[in-house]
């Protein structure tokens, strides 16, 4: 799998050969940490000033470190402030963001470690065009699904609720979770499986006991893109949800949008950053995987 | 071939071997199939029918897209997404490739450097917009900082101006994936073939020839998985369009993904709505198929 952390190996790879004089590395490292400020500069900006009171912000003045360190905007934007008509704070919504994204990642996980496991060491007449349906799926513009999905929603009577949300993002996660799956499950060695059944392990038997104890890392990289996919949706979220199941995107956006009063930029970064957090986590925690994800949603496997 | 037919004993223990694996991978195939491509047939049919607020089954023809090609919005909408996808695509590759070819020099603490880079990848654009937000506002952003940094005649007000709008998304927009593209350049530098480059080396050529002559034509697959991505993204944009600039000012920042969705729910044009969705589909289809289909025949 290619990935941005493979290392250097000895043969291959342009820095292997190209030299550069001492003149040109301080341009570079120059170069580099300039372009490290410009992607911290948003970050820094929300961080600063969601710890300032806002007569501070409103003096100008955003890139100064705050005078007046205070942490009643993260207060306010977690349990009081004016989300919509009520003024309950971003808290009830980050719940609904959990709720929604643990079974959703959970399900749709198992099944593509399922589906992958059938579409490599099972396969039959005809799979890759299923594959090749199941992974189309994934990037279909879901403009194309809205109308009936709401619809569909109501009759199942799930309309407006969490668990409505739990079935959207599971259906529409099931092709990305198959594919890291059926990628990693094909460099492992059939013969393997094959011996296990001549020795009479069935279905589920080869999966547990063969497959599965070699799938964490696969797995590590299914789940953290499905928490991130699901956890920054906006557009799920904005149609299919009611006011009292809305996830932390559609909150935070309404917090922000919100034209009533004064406009509180420091309860907006501090909403902002409580949205960030728990994808943030994971991206510091397990960036190699997250990367490995997202390449492998667009290199092949 | 099919792993089952080494063993052979009859009857239903060996039918229900061989189903096994076809039953357990059918649930989720019945959901795409109804969900993803159910629903896509049944927005495509929307699309022929004089569908307002609710879905109804009166079939007119072609009207929608005649009425949808004559809308003013829509045609903003459509030249929106190319500028704005162009842009985004040219800007991604060129800074993303940029950055790749300098974090590839032996750089010292290349790892950390890289999670900076690729961060925004991990936030919603909602959150990152409401920083954009503040930066692109004249009142209090870079507008404000620079003037009160003594260049008081400093102008950067494009976030209110109906011809320049559709380009703080461009920064915005590359902002938050140029560094995705960077990790795949990256990762496609790591796999060059560098026996030709110490040859050219020993004729002396400069690091900007090999570069240009032997490293930047080696990246081909990169150079596509990149544009494929981005313009993917490009196309179903919103969140971003709503976190920055709700569409506006005016109309000016539409894009064909926010049009389908005013048009379907707050305008109740829902027959419009369908044909907008169905145009979208074909523009993604004309890139993924062929992508997809050349992934899949070259892994067999």
């Amino acid at each position: 799998m290619a990935t941005a952390a493979a290392t250097t190996n000895a043969g291959a790879g342009s820095a292997q050969v190209i030299r550069t004089g001492a003149g040109s590395r301080y341009v570079i490292y120059t170069l580099l940490i300039l372009f490290c400020l410009y992607y911290l500069l948003p970050l820094y900006v929300m961080v600063v000033n969601s710890l300032k009171p806002l007569s501070e912000i409103q003096a100008g003045g955003m890139m100064a470190l705050p005078d007046a360190l205070t942490f009643a905007p993260w207060a306010s934007a977690w349990s009081s402030a004016q989300v919509g008509v009520e003024a309950t704070g971003l808290r009830p919504y980050f719940l609904n963001s959990i709720l929604m994204v643990v079974p959703a990642v959970a399900i749709s996980t198992v099944l593509g470690a399922l589906n992958g496991y059938v579409l490599t060491k099972w396969r039959f007449r005809g799979d890759t065009i299923v594959f090749g349906l199941l992974l189309f799926g994934c990037f279909i513009p879901f403009q194309m699904v809205l109308i009936p999905m709401a619809r569909m929603l109501g009759l199942m009577g799930i309309a407006g609720t969490v668990p409505g949300l739990v079935f959207v993002h599971l259906v529409y996660g099931i092709g990305f979770s198959t594919l890291y799956f059926r990628n990693y499950y094909q460099q492992f060695p059939t013969e393997l499986v094959r011996a296990a059944m001549i020795d009479g392990a069935g279905f589920f038997t080869i999966f547990r006991r063969i497959m599965l104890p070699s799938s964490g890392p696969i797995a590590v990289v299914c789940i953290i893109w499905q928490f991130t996919n699901i956890w920054n949706d906006f557009l799920f979220g904005a149609s299919f949800s009611d006011f009292d199941s809305q996830p932390m995107t559609v909150a935070l956006n309404n917090l922000v949008q919100s034209s009533t009063g004064v406009k509180e930029y420091n309860v907006h970064f501090a909403g902002a950053i409580m949205a960030a957090l728990p994808t943030l986590f994971v991206y510091i925690v397990a960036g190699r995987f997250f990367v490995r994800g997202l390449m492998a949603g667009s290199v092949k496997g | 071939m099919s792993v089952s037919e080494t063993s052979g004993r009859a009857g239903r223990a060996d039918w229900l071997r061989d189903a096994l694996p076809k039953l357990v991978l059918s649930p989720s195939f019945a959901l795409v199939l109804i969900f993803v491509y159910g629903f896509i047939v049944f927005t495509f049919y929307l699309s022929f029918t004089d569908s307002r607020i609710l879905p109804s089954f009166g079939l007119v023809g072609w009207q929608n897209y005649t009425r949808l090609f004559s809308l003013r919005a829509w045609d903003i909408a459509v030249k929106n997404v190319l500028i704005f996808g162009s842009l985004y695509i040219l800007i991604c590759c060129v800074l993303g490739l940029a950055l790749a070819i300098l974090l590839d020099q032996k750089i010292r603490a290349e790892g950390f450097i890289r999670t900076i880079y690729l961060y925004p990848m991990a936030l919603s654009f909602i959150v990152t917009g409401t920083a954009w937000k503040w930066f692109l506002d004249p009142g209090i952003g870079l507008e404000a900082v620079v003037r009160s940094w003594g260049w008081t005649s400093f102008e950067f007000d494009w976030i209110k101006s109906s011809d320049m709008a559709i380009y703080t998304i461009v920064i915005a927009a590359v902002w938050q994936t140029s560094g995705f593209v960077m990790a795949m350049f990256l990762a496609g530098l790591r796999g060059i073939d560098n026996e030709v480059m110490k040859a050219a080396q020993i004729d002396g050529a400069s690091n900007w020839a090999l570069y240009r002559r032997i490293v930047i034509p080696q990246l081909r697959p990169a150079f596509m998985s990149a544009f494929v991505v981005l313009a993917h993204m490009a196309i179903k944009s919103y969140d971003l369009i709503i976190a920055l600039t709700g569409g506006g000012p005016g109309t000016a920042t539409e894009l064909p993904a926010t049009f389908m969705y005013s048009y379907t729910f707050t305008r109740n044009q829902m027959g419009i709505g369908a044909a907008s969705a169905t145009i979208m589909l074909m523009a993604i289809a004309a890139i993924m198929v062929p992508y997809l289909w050349s992934e899949l025949r070259e892994k067999k």
